[in-house]
């Protein structure tokens, strides 16, 4: 176990470290001078280590001082609002990871259930009409899906709102940046409003999100719960005479979850991929939003910064996962068999 | 159920408190308003605009865009002199009453009293509104000495195309509400400068503060003012919120707040629009107006507007620097096919600069038509080869004048090729495509212009002047002393009739000069909520916020 984390630290701090020579080198490859585009600006009194940096005559110093002030929280000034970036993201990163957060619940609490019932009808009428509708849904662009539902719903419908997260009038104090935390923990006279507000909104990008992640997770649970079934242990279960809801509780909810988890682990890039797709579509105040706005307009501090905390935040969620799967289910340690 | 849930949750904790977020997440408001009795009350008002862009700045002395002065010129300051929007005649705003000396040359104005100045978060004020918050402001655009001049790179765009600072001799102090200005030479379109959208008056207070602060920057983007609303928050490409002053010198209805939706794309705002999320949009695309005027929730207004669309010639490069190659091109261009396709009949055929509305306009005028057997005759005459390569900017944004300049572009290119001119379009974003035109870089650009005043003057001055070539609105780039002469001696003249022989003259001399080519004259459109009630086209500048209410208590939308 031990050698697993250690082996999961590394190759995580070795990514990370390849991801910060590379926004590091960012700064050097973008048009205009190097130092402008760490700093975001020519002078920057108020973080003095990105200043160090931009100090530096030799290159390795630079990259140094340039570690130290990503965690120190000086990430420079955008371009564009030539307000911190550290401010801006942290203001971001949280409507981001709130969507995702709710769109994998989401398509968790229903992928899952229903990949049982697939499996578990292995072949059969209801299993075929899952596994076909799920490949429509698996083909779906992302973006074809977010528009289409802002036709349907928010255009001709006229249910739920298309964009934001908030109507705009509601000022909710920042407090977590996440807007249903927020707003509980806030004073406003109309909290109930605004939470019902809040969630309206986010009903049609959890939706887009969550959709294609569902499919995912029905597919995989569907062929582990069928790969379970089809194995030994099952069978002797069987002959043994145990009843159907033991085998399940006891032999194959355990089992079938396992591929799961990794599957997960695939699927946060994808996710993160779509989630900003649907900040754009929806207007959701996020940093993807916030990414495509700053390629429009050329902010190279903010695509530098940008880029590598998504890296970053996805290398760290997969990595996690991955080395948790590996932990609770050993068998996948192909290499632990052959050093023995 | 419950007991199995039971026996979960306390083998795995953490299993509860997943449980019970997911509850609360699907149960949401419904369970809340039970639990905590203070969640209750009702959904809050306040009026939703859907702007097109980012103001550059929250002062519209210092960029003539109307995105800037959309936000601030009548929301957050108020002017010596308004118009009003439905004749165009100059009432009262901050001066109470005027009087201008016989020979013209002396403008006295008395101030209201008793005018607070906005109270935030970031200022208060502890005196009212006097005759050292109007120098304030004109000396800084005024008086190169003055240490609020070259505050944020300001260029003073307005003023400067116009000239006023060679215009005006002195501004004084006759007592606290008193101020007196002298002009070099008579300008009878003075007064009306003043109720433009950017003759805004600042506080003197509040810019000594931010001096002794050393944040001298702040006062164009913490802006205080004596409009009807303050400034509270503004996230670039998000939103800005406005609040009501409370003790706005004028006594109207105001909205609980203002919010400006930035919302780029014109058919998000629409569709906002539509889902009740914005209560009225900038720049309502022509192409859409038709499904608005259907829908009984949306309110179509249209008036004339006083504008005007063109095609200009960059006059400083060769080979457009001559006449007869600007001429040449512009027969090749077929405006009614234009008109009918990037207008959709929604605009008027421009024959001059000045729409047909203006009391300037003169119907005898030469005008250039279609003929590109001749367009090419004189192209070839001027030593234009076949295939000559051209660039024509289209501007990125849509403005009343050119509701789809880029389609416009297109349908340019498609006409030049008739004659064998290979044509390129450009387009940055907006603040990149002014800087780049400022500097030149254009062979011709589709552009435009919105009147500020019901003055003729505002469009032959700020559009093909000397003067207006640095301050970036002469996009043609075309200075002619003859043309300058005959347009200063006209505002010398307060004779209309006078005027409109003068008029008349340049109107000839730009249709033979033909530094830009006036394709059209667009109806102004705004569309709006049928709940929202109080908001009239301005004609004469920006939009309103004063007296501009929802009727019906919020309903809760969907």
């Amino acid at each position: 176990m031990i050698t697993t984390l250690i082996r999961y630290f590394n190759l995580t701090f070795l990514t990370l470290l390849i991801l910060v020579m590379l926004s590091f080198g960012l700064a050097y490859f973008f048009p205009g001078d190097p130092l402008t585009n760490l700093l975001g600006t020519d002078i920057l009194p108020s973080q003095p280590i990105l200043m160090l940096t931009s100090q530096q005559t030799n290159i390795f110093m630079q990259f140094w001082y340039y570690v130290q002030a990503l965690l120190a929280g000086e990430w420079g000034v955008s371009f564009a609002t030539g307000k911190p970036l550290y401010q801006d993201i942290m203001r971001l990163l949280p409507a981001t990871l709130e969507l995702s957060v709710y769109a994998v619940t989401v398509a968790l609490l229903f992928g899952i259930p229903l990949g049982f019932l697939a499996g578990m009808n292995y072949h059969k009428k209801i299993d075929n009409i899952f596994m076909s509708s799920s490949m429509i849904m698996y083909s779906f662009p992302v973006f074809w899906l977010a528009l289409l539902l802002i036709l349907l719903i928010s255009l001709q419908a006229q249910w739920l709102p298309m964009s934001g997260r908030l109507s705009l009038l509601f000022n909710v104090p920042h407090y977590s940046g996440f807007i249903l935390v927020d707003i509980l923990v806030s004073d406003i006279e109309n909290k109930r409003f605004a939470f019902n507000n809040a969630l309206q909104h986010l009903i049609l990008p959890t939706l887009s999100v969550a959709f294609i992640a569902f499919a995912v997770f029905l597919r995989t649970t569907r062929r582990a719960v069928a790969d379970v079934y089809q194995a030994q242990y099952i069978k002797s279960a069987q002959t043994r005479g145990l009843p159907a809801t033991t085998i399940f509780f006891r032999h194959v909810l355990r089992n079938a979850l396992l591929p799961v988890l990794p599957i997960l682990a695939v699927q946060i890039s994808t996710l993160v991929t779509n989630v900003m797709i649907v900040e754009t579509i929806f207007s959701w105040p996020g940093i993807g939003d916030w990414l495509i706005q700053a390629i429009y307009e050329r902010d190279y501090p903010a695509i530098r910064t940008g880029m590598l905390l998504v890296s970053v935040v996805v290398v760290i969620i997969t990595m996690s996962l991955e080395c948790i799967s590996q932990l609770i289910d050993p068998t996948r340690d192909r290499f632990a068999y052959a050093r023995r | 159920m419950s007991v199995l849930l039971d026996r979960l949750t306390s083998v795995y904790p953490p299993l509860a408190l997943l449980l019970s977020a997911l509850l609360m997440l699907s149960l949401g408001g419904c369970t809340d308003a039970k639990i905590d009795s203070s969640i209750s009350g009702k959904a809050p008002a306040g009026v939703i605009y859907c702007s097109e862009s980012n103001p550059s700045y929250f002062n519209p002395q210092l960029d003539t865009s109307s995105t800037t002065a959309d936000v601030s010129a009548h929301q957050i300051y108020s002017r010596l002199l308004e118009f009003d929007p439905n004749t165009g005649r100059i009432q009262p705003g901050l001066a109470s009453s005027w009087l201008v000396s016989d020979d013209g040359l002396t403008y006295t104005f008395q101030l209201r009293r008793n005018v607070k100045f906005h109270n935030t978060n970031y200022f208060t004020p502890t005196r009212n509104f006097n005759a050292d918050d109007v120098i304030f402001s004109f000396q800084r655009w005024l008086d190169d000495a003055h240490p609020y001049h070259d505050v944020n790179n300001a260029t003073y765009p307005y003023f400067s195309s116009l000239n006023l600072s060679k215009t005006i001799a002195s501004i004084d102090r006759i007592n606290g509400y008193r101020i007196e200005i002298k002009l070099f030479e008579r300008d009878s379109s003075f007064l009306a400068n003043l109720a433009t959208d950017f003759a805004v008056i600042l506080s003197q207070q509040y810019g000594e503060y931010l001096l002794v602060n050393q944040q001298p920057e702040n006062i164009d983007f913490y802006p205080i003012g004596t409009g009807p609303f303050r400034f509270d928050e503004y996230r670039k490409n998000q939103f800005i919120r406005l609040l009501p002053h409370l003790e706005y010198w004028k006594d109207v209805d105001l909205a609980d707040q203002l919010i400006y939706d930035i919302t780029p794309s014109s058919s998000i705002r629409f569709a906002k629009l539509r889902t009740g999320e914005c209560d009225s949009i900038a720049y309502p695309s022509q192409a859409e107006i038709t499904i608005m005027q259907a829908d009984p929730n949306i309110v179509v207004q249209e008036a004339p507007g006083l504008n005007v669309g063109f095609w200009a010639f960059n006059t400083a490069k060769a080979p457009f620097d001559r006449a007869d190659v600007r001429r040449g091109l512009a027969l090749a261009i077929d405006k009614n096919s234009i008109l009918d396709a990037v207008y959709f009949n929604s605009a008027s055929r421009a024959r001059s600069l000045i729409p047909p509305s203006s009391w300037a306009y003169n119907t005898d005028i030469k005008e250039i038509n279609y003929n590109p057997m001749r367009a090419r005759e004189l192209l070839d005459k001027a030593g234009i080869p076949k295939g000559f390569r051209m660039t024509i900017w289209a501007m990125p944004v849509v403005r009343a004048y050119n509701p789809d300049a880029e389609r416009m572009a297109q349908l340019i290119k498609s006409y030049l090729a008739a004659v064998d001119i290979d044509a390129t379009i450009v387009t940055y974003d907006w603040n990149t495509f002014r800087d780049k035109l400022s500097q030149g870089e254009h062979d011709s650009v589709l552009i435009g212009w919105s009147a500020d005043n019901g003055d003729p003057d505002n469009f032959y001055r700020p559009l093909l002047s000397c003067d207006a070539i640095p301050s970036g609105t002469n996009r043609a780039m075309w200075c002619n002393p003859e043309f300058d002469a005959l347009v200063n001696s006209a505002i010398k003249i307060s004779d209309e009739d006078k005027r409109a022989i003068l008029y008349a003259k340049a109107n000839n001399m730009i249709a033979q000069e033909m530094p830009l080519l006036p394709i059209a004259h667009a109806n102004r459109y705004q569309v709006k909520n049928a709940a929202l009630q109080g908001l009239t086209i301005n004609p004469y500048g920006s939009i309103r916020f004063e007296g501009v209410i929802k009727t019906l208590p919020e309903v809760q939308r969907p």
